[in-house]
């Protein structure tokens, strides 16, 4: 335990501020989560993995001499067919089924693709230079790169543009109404094959977006995915299917909490107290749903 | 159907008479010596398993080429059989099983990895088969007695040890205030270890301490900490991801330190890709190419750089190096030994004391190498930002002046 961040205020105000940051970019993964979760009712755990296949876009783009920034309009652009293909392939067998195989399907996809990863890329840890720089706040006693506020201030516009897309297009709305009643608005002329290869789709163009922007702003490896698709399932079930300024908040929660807990417990236990906050969650919503149940009764 | 199984069983047993019979043999076939080996080829050491084998391979075209390995005044030539570990521990194990029941090897040459080492270690020393490895650092290692291991290397906890050293001697004697991050696998907790030792010894303090886990890409907490606190040195040890997200943040976040220093360095390729931002850093290395051993076969340093580049590439790392060096070893233990006898060959092992152009080679009971020190390299780079390594200690060997301490990001 070491409660230095309490000691110098400065501290608190880096670990808030790099936790919010951090948090957005948790949140557009987790938003693309929420989304086919709700839609297609699928929990992929090969979330992570998409992640770290859109680094590796960004990461070529960077290796070939292309800022790795435009990693963040063609990365979205690949992953998006990949998405499909990976409906097309995998998961339109699995998607009427229960939650229990699809979860293993994904499960099987994640092992395959960290495994393709390495394969073609090469187990070394990688990452894409920005060249940024850094902004220095209350007399440089707060340090953010900008590459940090750069990949939050893209993934908050990836988010608008798609509540936005969700809201006015045709898809989106199709989407919505499967989301709903996936046999209503089957009825009603929706075809929700495409809707769902879609929703893929634009649930792994996400992830190539949180991708690239973390090659930028981290590492990237082929095996580093699995705890991003930890961090987006725990903000989708605290936030709720649905709910994007849940999402946000929660994402950003998340981050600070995150950060916190590194600077208390030391940084052995970062991912270890997130591991343990979803467990804290899993516990209590049980807890409520068994005390609504028994009110019910 | 009772003959049939009569025959079928005699069939099986004659099989297996036969496969026995050809195991016995399998350790030197005609004029070949074979050597086992369990190597990451897939898997998360896959780079440094690719590694590796190079290094063996280019050292066994070489002894071939230039005579071979003289026993009982007959010539044989090395050949290895390999298989791939997955870089996983389990599979490494049941590897060396089979290699040594199933294909007959007598003579192992280690793994990638620690942890992979010490995964084989047991099994070679139950059927007691000598085995020199060449990337294995962990001091673990070398306190559990066992007699058949032999590793090229200098143990992890020396790995950094010269840093600190260096530091307090630039200190004029008097100790300095040490933050470290460590990875929390067996390796960089050695040299953590080491760190230790050294800072004990020299009346050094250890501020920070913190300890990476090994999902771990974001390590801003400890690196504002150090901002905070202002140690004298930073000590990182995370394989590559820790060198790599080590240089990332600390430039990104201009942290200010008067000494750098870090483990796999060359692993992460830092002044080749990261230039700049990797500049002053200190790292730790089992070998340098610039260093001036000599050996009959690789000659030094330098041709052995060159040799290897046209034959893979690619500069080798510390990593081909001393598994080439493994290989050298092993030829002058069987021609010492001058028999194929495993007590023999693993007695003359224990007795050697040569040079190569890896360094000298020399084992403590232990099995650790206690005669070739690490050596440390700073990353420099000329006005034109193009980056190298540049040996900087110990001092009989340094090509270049240690820059100390490292100037502030504000004045670079």
């Amino acid at each position: 335990m070491d409660f230095m961040v309490f000691q110098y205020p400065m501290i608190s105000v880096q670990a808030c501020l790099d936790g919010i940051l951090l948090g957005i970019l948790f949140a557009l993964i987790a938003y693309g989560m929420a989304l086919q979760w709700g839609v297609m009712n699928i929990i992929n755990i090969a979330q992570g993995d998409l992640v770290i296949l859109g680094g590796y876009i960004a990461y070529f783009m960077y290796l070939y001499g292309i800022h790795p920034a435009w990693g963040v309009i063609v990365a979205p652009i690949i992953m998006y067919f990949v998405g499909v293909g990976l409906y097309k392939l995998v998961i339109n067998k699995v998607v009427d089924r229960d939650l229990f195989i699809s979860i293993l399907a994904t499960f099987g996809i994640s092992i395959l693709f960290m495994q393709l990863m390495n394969f073609a890329f090469g187990a070394d840890v990688v990452l894409a230079n920005s060249g940024y720089g850094t902004t220095f706040l209350f007399d440089s006693a707060v340090v953010l790169p900008n590459s940090k506020i750069f990949s939050a201030f893209i993934s908050i516009l990836f988010a608008i543009c798609l509540v936005i897309y969700m809201k006015k297009s045709k898809l989106g709305r199709a989407i919505r109404a499967t989301a709903q009643n996936a046999r209503a608005a089957k009825i009603l002329g929706v075809d929700t094959e495409k809707v769902y290869a879609a929703t893929f789709g634009i649930n792994a163009a996400l992830c190539g977006v949180a991708g690239a922007l973390i090659s930028i702003t981290f590492t990237i490896h082929p095996y580093m995915g699995l705890p991003y698709t930890i961090r987006s399932f725990m903000i989708v079930i605290v936030a709720g299917l649905g709910n994007l300024p849940g999402v946000a908040l929660s994402g950003m929660g998340l981050g600070v909490f995150e950060e916190f807990a590194d600077y208390i417990l030391g940084t052995e236990f970062r991912i270890g107290a997130v591991f343990l906050l979803l467990v804290l969650i899993l516990v209590y919503r049980r807890f409520k749903l068994s005390r609504k149940r028994e009110y019910l009764k | 159907m009772k003959i049939t199984k009569i025959i079928l069983s005699f069939v099986s047993a004659l099989a297996i008479l036969l496969s026995s019979s050809v195991t016995s043999f399998a350790k030197v076939v005609g004029d070949k010596i074979i050597l086992g080996s369990a190597i990451s080829l897939t898997g998360k050491y896959s780079s440094n398993g690719v590694h590796t084998q190079n290094g063996y391979n280019m050292a066994v075209d070489r002894i071939n080429s230039m005579g071979g390995v003289k026993v009982g005044g007959k010539t044989y030539k090395f050949e290895i059989i390999y298989y791939d570990d997955e870089s996983n521990p389990k599979r490494a194990a049941q590897l060396a099983e089979r290699l040594i029941s199933q294909d007959g090897v007598e003579f192992m040459l280690g793994p990638y990895s620690s942890g992979l080492t010490k995964a084989i270690a047991p099994v070679t020393e139950k059927y007691g088969v000598p085995m020199v490895e060449a990337n294995g650092a962990s001091r673990s290692l070398f306190t559990k007695g066992y007699k058949y291991l032999f590793a090229v290397l200098a143990p992890a906890n020396l790995y950094l040890d010269v840093a600190i050293r260096t530091a307090v001697e630039l200190n004029g004697g008097k100790g300095v205030r040490i933050a470290q991050a460590f990875e929390q696998d067996a390796f960089s907790q050695d040299v953590r270890l080491g760190i230790l030792d050294a800072a004990k010894e020299t009346g050094s303090e250890i501020i920070i301490d913190d300890k990476l886990p090994k999902e771990l890409n974001d390590m801003a907490a400890t690196l504002v900490k150090v901002k905070q606190m202002k140690p004298d040195v930073l000590v990182v040890s995370g394989h590559t991801k820790g060198a790599l997200t080590a240089i990332r943040q600390i430039a990104e976040m201009k942290v200010d330190v008067p000494m750098l220093a870090m483990t796999h360095c060359d692993a992460a390729k830092l002044s080749k890709q990261h230039g700049k931002n990797s500049q002053y850093a200190l790292c730790a290395s089992q070998w340098h190419k610039t260093l001036t051993y000599k050996d009959d076969f690789f000659k030094d340093g330098m041709t052995y750089a060159a040799d290897f580049t046209n034959e893979f590439g690619y500069d080798p790392p510390y990593q081909a190096a001393e598994s080439s060096a493994a290989l050298l070893v092993f030829k002058d233990a069987f021609e010492r030994a001058n028999s194929f006898d495993q007590k023999k060959v693993r007695d003359a092992l224990a007795a050697t004391n040569m040079q190569t152009f890896y360094g000298n080679i020399k084992f403590a009971p232990g099995g650790q190498n206690v005669d070739k020190p690490m050596v440390l390299f700073q990353v420099m780079c000329d006005g034109a930002g193009k980056c190298e390594n540049k040996v900087v200690a110990p001092l009989k060997w340094a090509s270049a002046e240690l820059i100390h301490p490292v100037p502030k990001w504000s004045e670079r």
